[in-house]
């Protein structure tokens, strides 16, 4: 799992049908500095994460692991808000 | 998933079965200001998208989880139209 910043959302009419009702959020992934680092990822949200917290998410097929026995077709997917972190 | 804009069609009729009949365009990543970013894709359409259009791209094993893809030999496919994207904390 990785930590991201959540900076914006999607809105999208016409999808895959597994998709409907699922929020999809813009995340930024984050290092432990809290700094960006790489690409901006569209991931689909089961935990009610909001634009502006820290969470973290995974990538792959796990992604759609909280929607089952849904296939969801998704590749990232934000399973947890962070609350806090420390590094030291 | 990836934010894309479609940029064009791709055409090959030899190919894996399990593709025939299905829709592939060429895709270029974007940012979500719209600014390019990284190589093209190939990717099985959907969701009846078009040249011009934004779209959501799935890739990796999960694009085998759009419709119609089961046990297609595909890593990348569009998944979503994009109405809008709003960017509203800083990146």
């Amino acid at each position: 799992m990785q930590m991201a910043r959540v900076i914006g959302d999607v809105v999208a009419t016409r999808k895959d049908d597994a998709l409907e009702g699922i929020k999809l959020l813009l995340i930024q992934p984050i290092g432990a500095d809290g700094a960006s680092a790489g690409r901006t990822l569209v991931a689909v949200d089961s935990v009610g994460a909001g634009v502006g917290e820290t969470v973290f998410f995974v990538r792959g097929k796990e992604a759609s692991f909280p929607f089952h026995p849904t296939e969801v077709p998704a590749d990232a997917g934000i399973v947890g808000i962070v609350d806090h972190w420390h590094v030291g | 998933m990836l934010l894309a804009r479609v940029v064009g069609t791709v055409v090959a009729t030899r190919k894996d079965p399990r593709l025939v009949s299905h829709k592939l365009l060429l895709a270029r990543p974007m940012d979500p200001h719209g600014k390019a970013e990284g190589n093209y894709l190939v990717a099985l359409d959907t969701v009846d998208a078009g040249v011009g259009d934004r779209v959501l791209i799935v890739s990796g094993s999960s694009a085998r989880m759009a419709a119609g893809m089961k046990d297609c030999p595909v890593d990348a496919a569009i998944v979503g139209v994009v109405d809008s994207v709003e960017v509203t904390a800083g990146d």
